[in-house]
């Protein structure tokens, strides 16, 4: 944990008149070379290196995307595809952040479940938990925004389905939907709005990351386990430990990126986005990005009204409910046990949870209809009891596996009969507290 | 874990398969519901997989099929002449392609419009004035931008298989679905099916049973001096391959790129592991 005294000590005259005035390269050492990491993290923790990599990524190439993209309804389109035939590389720039959104939200997927499954949300990181939260929300809505830019039909269409979801809700619905679009349907001056958004938004997410990585750095990483640090043995240093094995999870992570980016540019995409935006013609199947499908299914799952709800606000309701239920994870979850690894049945719920969402996406990208829609609603239910019942009610009647008394002794009945000895100050087992 | 994996993905294989049968409407082969009826043939192109290039002698047939044929009712606004030195050919001879189409300019310093022969750095004209032109011309459906057909088509590959493409690097979607639709007519439809009046049955068209645009090719249509058959599958695969390099100039640098990045990642992967593992050896964790 950040907790304690700082080791860092300038060696020369300008680090120390540094140190003193601004101590900056104190900042950087302390959480970045001798912060404390637990030594039992696996692959999974490298999702948060590879996230702001990722927004780093997305920054850079969307500025210089922004240098020669045009935010006009008769020239936006054009725009996009001069980028794609004459700037230099400007091919190469515009997959990289159209296939860079796609891995982020990967990245970001992986980086929740990951939670989900480890407790990672359980006192005292709910606050880590809702600000990742509110960045997962940033995140979709400059995806959403981003999408819209290039102006084909599916960024119209798009736009104009999910902007359409705000005129559900009841009195103010309609003011939110102009004030969105600017005007009654989508046109140039929701193209312009988008675009100013989709430019200010990812610097409102390095924003949130910073106080993420802030609150990380208070309450220190949980890990595999689940067991809070209890003495030294538990941890190793940030670098060269986890610096090194980051970045062997960022190339590999890269490896998956530049594989889409050099060779399937578009197949995270869809076909009708090359075909420029025309209002008085709607595609067979609007369809959103991947990412959005299983919150799209959700919504479309509510065919049926309920009560003074009709089935248009219902599966807005239910979509947004869905997302909701992420931010109250920290207090749904009543277990004492905080990883699935000591808990059998959270654990198969959990799985059964991954596939739900991986259902819900593909049904998203089917048309509404026949089994499909039976199909999505009971997908929906299950998706919902997750959180609202299988969450709090196992928490309370599932018996945890024993759990060790610290991480040290974790990882040394892992490697009990393994080559894995400890060397050094590392082989002594610790003794709770 | 792995069990429970394993499990899961059988289970949602399983479901998936269930599902997407029953979803299957019972089939009638005269009114069908999901099109295209046939899905498209998959042909072999030269600029498929990871060292896929461009065959430039296809392109250049692919060109003059376009020029005699398709650029009669089809404009592609976003192709430059000077970007036909992909095609293989030189600055003297694109410039004397450009000169042979006359484009519109102006104004002048009269504040006249005026007619000029075109030069490299035009964009091929369009065979219309608009789009209202050219959808009066043709039946009331203006003929769609050849510029980025080939990237702007493709029929639903679907599960399985959307899973396979992936490894399989399939990113012919559009050229096999414009060869196939440009060799699929003169099919008889099924008893009973209703063809629209001024349509054209086309069991490989995406969005109907018929389309307003009449069967474009014909044997012998285009004469190539290359000695290639003059046949209508072959001029659909010229014509094709042409598109696709209009809609993706690109490629061949992407692919020769992709190329040397993955290649690097691997071996600075390589590199960045062994150093892991002495970093934490003698760490258990």
């Amino acid at each position: 944990m950040s907790e304690g005294h700082s080791t860092y000590t300038p060696k020369t005259g300008l680090g120390r008149w540094f140190d003193a005035r601004m101590p900056l390269p104190r900042l950087v050492y302390d959480s970045f070379v001798a912060y404390p990491v637990p030594r039992n993290l696996n692959y999974m923790w490298t999702f948060g290196g590879i996230l702001s990599i990722m927004l780093v990524s997305q920054i850079i190439t969307g500025i210089v995307l922004a240098m020669h993209y045009t935010s006009d309804s008769t020239l936006a389109f054009d725009s996009v595809e001069k980028i794609m035939r004459d700037v230099n590389s400007g091919w190469l720039l515009r997959y990289m952040h159209a296939n860079g959104a796609s891995f982020f939200f990967i990245a970001v997927y992986v980086h929740i479940f990951r939670g989900l499954f480890y407790g990672s949300y359980k006192a005292p990181r709910e606050l880590l938990w809702i600000l990742g939260c509110i960045i997962y929300l940033l995140m979709m809505a400059t995806g959403f925004m981003g999408y819209v830019l290039p102006w084909g039909q599916m960024s119209f269409w798009g736009a104009t389905v999910i902007t359409g979801f705000f005129s559900a809700i009841p009195l103010v619905g309609d003011w939110i939907q102009q004030l969105l679009l600017g005007g009654f349907a989508v046109d140039n001056p929701t193209l312009n709005r988008f675009f100013a958004l989709h430019y200010l938004l990812p610097f409102m997410i390095a924003g949130v990351v910073v106080l993420h990585v802030w609150a990380l750095h208070v309450v220190g990483q949980s890990n595999p386990t689940g067991i809070e640090v209890k003495s030294k043995t538990d941890t190793v240093a940030f670098t060269p430990y986890a610096t090194i094995k980051d970045a062997f999870g960022m190339i590999v992570f890269l490896f998956f990126f530049a594989y889409f980016v050099f060779y399937l540019p578009n197949y995270l995409g869809h076909a009708d986005n090359y075909i420029v935006a025309n209002p008085l013609k709607t595609p067979a199947h609007i369809v959103p990005e991947w990412y959005f499908l299983p919150f799209y299914a959700i919504l479309r799952a509510i065919t049926f009204n309920i009560g003074p709800i009709n089935s248009k606000l219902g599966g807005v309701l239910c979509m947004f409910g869905a997302i909701a239920m992420l931010f109250l994870v920290p207090w749904l979850d009543t277990s004492k046990v905080r990883s699935a690894v000591y808990r059998p049945w959270y654990k198969l719920f959990f799985w059964l949870f991954v596939a739900d969402a991986i259902l819900l996406g593909w049904l998203g990208s089917q048309p509404a209809e026949g089994s499909y829609v039976f199909m999505a609603q009971m997908a929906t239910l299950f998706y919902f009891a997750f959180f609202l019942i299988i969450m709090p009610v196992l928490g309370l009647i599932e018996t945890p596996r024993r759990v060790p008394n610290s991480i040290t002794e974790a990882v040394l009945e892992k490697n009990k009969g393994g080559s894995g000895h400890p060397a050094g100050a590392m082989a002594a087992p610790q003794t709770k507290g | 874990m792995k069990k429970i994996l394993t499990s899961l993905a059988l289970i949602g294989l399983v479901a998936a398969g269930t599902a997407a049968f029953a979803a299957e409407e019972a089939h009638n082969a005269a009114a069908p519901t999901h099109f295209p009826i046939n899905e498209p043939k998959e042909m072999s192109w030269s600029f498929t997989g990871p060292f896929g290039t461009y065959d430039k002698a296809q392109l250049q047939r692919g060109l003059k099929v376009y020029k005699e044929v398709c650029s009669a009712c089809h404009s592609m606004n976003l192709v430059a002449f000077r970007t036909l030195s992909d095609l293989g050919y030189n600055d003297a001879q694109i410039k004397t392609l450009a000169a042979g189409y006359t484009v519109h300019d102006g104004p002048n310093d009269a504040g006249d419009m005026f007619d000029r022969p075109g030069k490299p750095s035009d964009h091929f004209p369009a065979p219309f004035a608009n789009e209202e032109a050219a959808a009066a011309s043709n039946g009331g459906a203006a003929p769609p931008d050849m510029s980025l057909l080939a990237k702007a088509r493709g029929v639903e590959r679907g599960f399985p298989q959307f899973v396979f493409d992936i490894f399989t690097q399939y990113d012919a979607g559009g050229p096999d679905y414009i060869h196939s639709l440009l060799t699929g007519y003169d099919q008889t439809p099924p008893a009973g099916m209703v063809i629209p009046e001024g349509t054209h049955y086309n069991p490989y068209f995406m969005s109907g049973v018929s389309l307003k645009m009449p069967k474009p090719l014909s044997d012998g249509q285009v004469t190539y001096d290359d000695g290639s058959p003059q046949t209508i599958d072959q001029y659909a695969r010229d014509v094709s391959a042409f598109l696709s390099w209009a809609a993706e100039p690109h490629m061949e640098d992407r692919k020769k790129m992709g190329f040397r990045v993955l290649v690097f990642l691997l071996l600075f992967g390589a590199l960045v592991y062994m150093t892991k593992r002495k970093v934490w050896e003698g760490v258990a964790h």
